[in-house]
């Protein structure tokens, strides 16, 4: 399995992705100037992967212009043949934007940015340790739609506290429902707010990022 | 218009400087000349009033692989092919004005010093100084301040890793913010910022220009008063993505092998950066102002060579490699345009649709050239009276049972509690470097990727110690940042430096400044740390008095192995707890007797420089035996604050005794006597430490152990961690939400 | 009464507005060559009651002055709709 990363004029966490996904889960990366428009190397079992950061600065929503970008076009091509694609943070913004993913990002309830380590539940009821950094991470969708996305499974991360219960202090920007990360109906487009690319190496004494590359089967 | 001594005095430019300029020109300069001077030779790009002394510190040797103030920042070597660059500088008189963007662009400015040579930033910090928190008009410029460097820097993408806050009402009218910025690279790429070559191009790259900060040099350069808060200049505004967009293609150019020279534009914009690179390099420059892309119309000569607006870059590119050049800030989408040229005759030519509108030697205007150098008068301050007057004696000893009391009054104290409410709003973990993140230490551990090795660093400045004794406190900053960097298990190896001090002309002021820089340079020695750059900014002053003396120290340390660094929390339960260095009989500048007791004028804390370098020795010798399991510098708080805070991450308790009864209590649990640091380890080679010490001359003491139930001093309980651990991370939040 | 308040809170005019010049930016890309100029300020609606037009008014400059709009960065422009 292939990666490609997309990078954003704004992008800053795509290095830090490429760095991962090479050195720490030992996988071949190939990195996609978001200019360009040639996806022709990968085939729909690799994955794209739009990285975190400021893409055009945040500037009018965050991913408002990315997702307009010749690349997006097609990543979105990519993503309807059923090829996998993942957004972390920012990437996760510019998916809800391009409409690959129902639902919106909307300001910290705080009207802080934060960043720390936050505890995330899995669908397995599996607590991991994954940082966080984002101003406008606030998962938001209608109730309607919130009750289809846990129906059908849709919803694969939600925050918890350290023995994985939801409570008042676990949920960093007041999300609805807890919703840290999901996935689309098909199953091959996933966002989340969380960086798994931060908690890959035994050096910054937190590996719990690689497991969420293997939950999402991109291992 | 006739230009007149009165002219010049409008432009912040004395008698006797105007008649300087007139005697190097050869003629009376016309205005647009006269503002490039005023500029030059203001405070802030000339270090007219500080250069004599800075020259005093330890400038070379060690690491060193330029010398200090050669380039826009200091370059250490690192081993392996590697550098590290790094640099830290104010924004105050920006962020009192307009607290968001002053720290934005202070954030934006520093980073640019670090990548116009060509190194990556990896890591930022900042040292924030705030009046009384309590204060709502502090809550505001607080709010601003941690809110801009978070916009700027978040955005840019380089982790803010560490930093330090305090609280004191001298600093009320005039916060400070000084920003470091640290990045790597290889050694032998540096990029340095000389223009060379007859005929190679100029070129201008980045944010268009418009009036922003026009003058900003010179406001820098004046006490702020009611009257100038109110006439407000035009403030500069910070474009984090422009500068995101500006890293990466800057450093994209310079692998094209095209780039002759390049330096950023901050203070003094166009004619800094010109002057600068023109009288390095001793060539001249030829101008086209009209070239220069603009943000507004109608903008005058003096308003483009002076104009800070942000995000700006000058280039000299080797003459027939233009296209290389053009076409990696195409593909950034960023303006670049050639506005001129390098020529052989040392002159600053500007024009203005073919006129000449300005002409003078790029040597008269820079430091170290033709600018102006003094020396100030000083004399001891008046105020020393009363810190001669201060006897222990008049400050009851409290008895044991009141300690708790104290420890709990300490421990919510804005300088001391947890910055938690700070940092959490700023991204420290972009880079997946950061090794403080799960496994803190009293500097911050970077992981410089690429070079297997990791850097600690560090920020420190206790500006109470410096106003009290200003030459022992300078010693204190620089001791204090090298302790955090060895109890981290690094090596320190340089220094920057961000003076902040009143105005230079007032004796008083200049006296804390002279000892405090002899101070500096004196530990700097000691500890084989020279000083590498980084700034001066006075005028921090406004009617009621000047601020502390502050001599922010940005400490760099290596370790060569990663896996080596130390941490500062209890790790295991049982593990004995050793305090190292001497226990004094000392409360002085504690913020127990200065806030809690109310007392501010008292001398400096005990410290003894060759003591606090033996001990620091000792240290890094038994982290590099691997004989214990948490190292924890005693700084503000004291010995009580030291242990609590070790307490916290692992939620590990502990039970310590008073072991020496002839102290007194509050100097034993909250004096800050200098040199002393809190360790801990198994008891196995608890023995072995000892006899080390004993061998080094050390004094090692066994005060207690690493425990799992409540909290116990001299066997009275103090609670549960988890409380104390509330009370230090809430503490912050709950003044500013109140 | 109850008096309808639109405030517009913009950037100053000489001011650099990153928001504006990305968003123009964007525009571009899009291929809408002819828009010259992008700047990105606020909408504030307030609903005051107040004895008249004036003291509404009044209440609304306040409001800009003190809290909604920072003059060192901002301009803004109030409107009664009543």
């Amino acid at each position: 399995m292939k990666f490609g990363v997309v990078v954003f004029p704004g992008s800053n966490c795509d290095r830090d992705m490429q760095q991962s996904l090479q050195n720490d889960l030992g996988k071949e990366v190939i990195m996609l100037w978001h200019k360009d428009k040639d996806l022709s190397m990968f085939t729909t079992e690799d994955c794209i992967i739009l990285p975190g950061g400021f893409s055009f600065g945040d500037y009018l929503r965050c991913g408002a212009i990315a997702r307009f970008s010749p690349m997006m076009q097609s990543v979105i091509d990519f993503a309807n043949k059923g090829g996998k694609v993942l957004g972390v943070c920012n990437g996760f913004q510019v998916l809800c934007e391009a409409g690959l993913l129902p639902g919106t990002l909307l300001q910290n309830e705080s009207q802080q940015f934060v960043c720390k380590n936050v505890h995330l539940k899995t669908n397995d009821n599996e607590v991991l340790t994954i940082p966080i950094a984002h101003g406008e991470g606030r998962y938001y969708a209608s109730d309607e739609l919130l009750d289809e996305l846990q129906e059908n499974g849709q919803v694969i991360f939600t925050y918890c506290n350290e023995s994985g219960s939801e409570d008042d202090f676990c949920n960093p920007n007041g999300a609805c429902r807890y919703i840290a990360g999901i996935r689309n109906k098909a199953g091959n487009v996933f966002g989340m707010m969380p960086h798994p690319e931060r908690a890959t190496s035994s050096l910054l004494n937190n590996t719990d990022g690689i497991k969420v590359f293997s939950i999402l089967g991109l291992n | 218009m006739e230009i007149t001594a009165k002219t010049a005095s409008q432009l912040r430019l004395t008698g006797e400087e105007f008649e300087l300029i007139k005697q190097k020109l050869g003629r009376t300069p016309n205005f647009t000349e006269l503002c490039a001077f005023s500029s030059m030779w203001s405070e802030h790009c000339s270090y007219k009033n500080s250069i004599k002394w800075l020259k005093t510190l330890p400038r070379d040797g060690g690491r060193m692989l330029v010398a200090a103030g050669e380039e826009n920042a200091g370059l250490m070597d690192m081993g392996n092919g590697f550098g590290v660059v790094f640099k830290i500088e104010s924004h105050n008189h920006p962020s009192a004005i307009e607290p968001f963007q002053g720290a934005a662009t202070g954030v934006g400015g520093i980073h640019r010093d670090i990548f116009t040579m060509g190194a990556r930033p990896i890591a930022s910090l900042n040292s924030l100084r705030f009046g009384n928190l309590a204060d709502t008009k502090t809550q505001r410029l607080l709010k601003g301040v941690v809110k801009g460097i978070g916009h700027y820097g978040n955005c840019f993408g380089v982790p803010t890793v560490g930093g330090e806050v305090y609280f004191e009402d001298c600093y009320h009218t005039n916060p400070l913010v000084n920003a470091m910025s640290v990045g790597i690279m290889k050694a032998d790429k540096m990029i340095s910022a000389t223009a060379k070559g007859t005929g190679n191009p100029v070129f201008i790259v980045g944010s268009a220009t418009g009036k922003d900060g026009i003058g900003g040099a010179s406001f820098a350069s004046a006490d702020i008063t009611a009257e100038s808060t109110e006439e407000l200049p035009a403030v500069q505004v910070g474009d984090p993505f422009q500068e995101k967009k500006l890293l990466e293609a800057c450093l994209e150019v310079i692998e094209t092998g095209a780039v002759v020279g390049m330096q950023d534009m901050g203070a003094a914009g166009i004619i800094c950066s010109t002057a600068e690179m023109s009288a390095k390099g001793e060539v001249g420059m030829r101008i086209d102002l009209d070239k220069v892309p603009t943000r507004q119309e109608n903008m005058k000569p003096f308003e483009l060579l002076l104009s800070e607006s942000q995000e700006r870059m000058l280039i000299v590119v080797e003459k027939g490699k233009e296209d290389s050049v053009l076409k990696v800030f195409d593909k950034w989408d960023l303006p670049c345009k050639q506005i001129g040229e390098v020529t052989d005759d040392k002159l600053l030519k500007f024009y203005v649709n073919g006129n000449l509108e300005a002409e003078i030697p790029a040597y008269e205007l820079v430091l170290g050239g033709g600018a102006p150098q003094y020396t100030r008068e000083y004399r001891e301050p008046a105020y020393f009276e009363k810190i001669k007057n201060w006897n222990v004696k008049d400050v009851k000893d409290p008895g044991e049972k009141e300690l708790l009391k104290i420890a709990e009054q300490l421990i919510s104290l804005p300088s001391i509690a947890n910055k938690k409410w700070v940092y959490t709003q700023y991204d420290s973990m972009v880079g997946a470097a950061n090794v403080s993140t799960n496994n803190p230490s009293d500097a911050s551990i970077i992981l410089a990727k690429g070079t297997g090795k990791a850097l600690a660093i560090t920020v420190d400045c206790n500006s109470k110690y410096v106003f009290a004794d200003p030459y022992k406190g300078g010693m204190i900053a620089v001791a204090e940042a090298a302790r955090n960097i060895v109890c981290s298990g690094g090596e320190p190896i340089g220094v920057t430096n961000c003076l902040n001090f009143g105005n230079p002309y007032d004796p008083e002021v200049y006296y804390q400044f002279v000892k405090g820089v002899t101070g500096m340079g004196d530990a700097c020695k000691k500890f084989n740390t020279p000083v590498t750059g980084g700034n001066v900014s006075f005028y921090n002053q406004n009617p009621e008095g000047p601020v502390y003396p502050t001599p922010t120290i940005g400490m760099v340390g290596i370790i060569d192995d990663p896996a080596d660094a130390m941490t500062m929390y209890f790790t295991n339960e049982g593990d004995i707890i050793l305090l190292v260095g001497k226990q004094q009989n000392d409360i002085a500048s504690s913020e127990y007797l200065h806030k809690l007791k109310k007392t501010e004028y008292s001398p400096a804390p005990y410290f003894n420089l060759d003591e606090e370098y033996a001990t620091q020795q000792f240290i890094s010798s038994i982290i590099k035996n691997k004989l214990i399991n948490s190292a924890h510098d005693i700084s503000e708080g004291g010995l009580m604050i030291t242990l609590l805070e070790s307490s916290f991450f692992k939620g590990l308790s502990f039970a310590v005794t008073k072991q020496d009864k002839t102290i007194r209590n509050d100097a034993y649990w909250f004096g800050e006597a200098q040199g002393r640091v809190v360790i801990s380890c198994s008891k196995e080679n608890a023995q072995g430490i000892k006899q080390k010490a004993s061998v080094a001359g050390i004094e090692v003491t066994e005060i207690g152990k690493v425990y799992s139930g409540n909290i116990l001093i001299n066997d009275i309980d103090f609670g549960p961690v988890e409380v104390w651990k509330k009370k230090y991370d809430t503490a912050l939040e709950n003044i500013i939400k109140n | 009464m109850t008096y309808h308040v639109q405030i517009k809170v913009m950037p100053l005019k000489d001011l650099l507005d990153p928001q504006g010049k990305a968003v123009h930016g964007g525009l571009h890309n899009l291929g809408l060559n002819n828009i010259e100029d992008v700047r990105v300020g606020k909408h504030i609606t307030l609903n005051i009651n107040a004895a008249s037009e004036q003291e509404a008014k009044n209440a609304a400059e306040d409001a800009c002055k003190k809290l909604l709009a920072n003059p060192v960065m901002e301009f803004y422009e109030i409107e009664m709709i009543n």
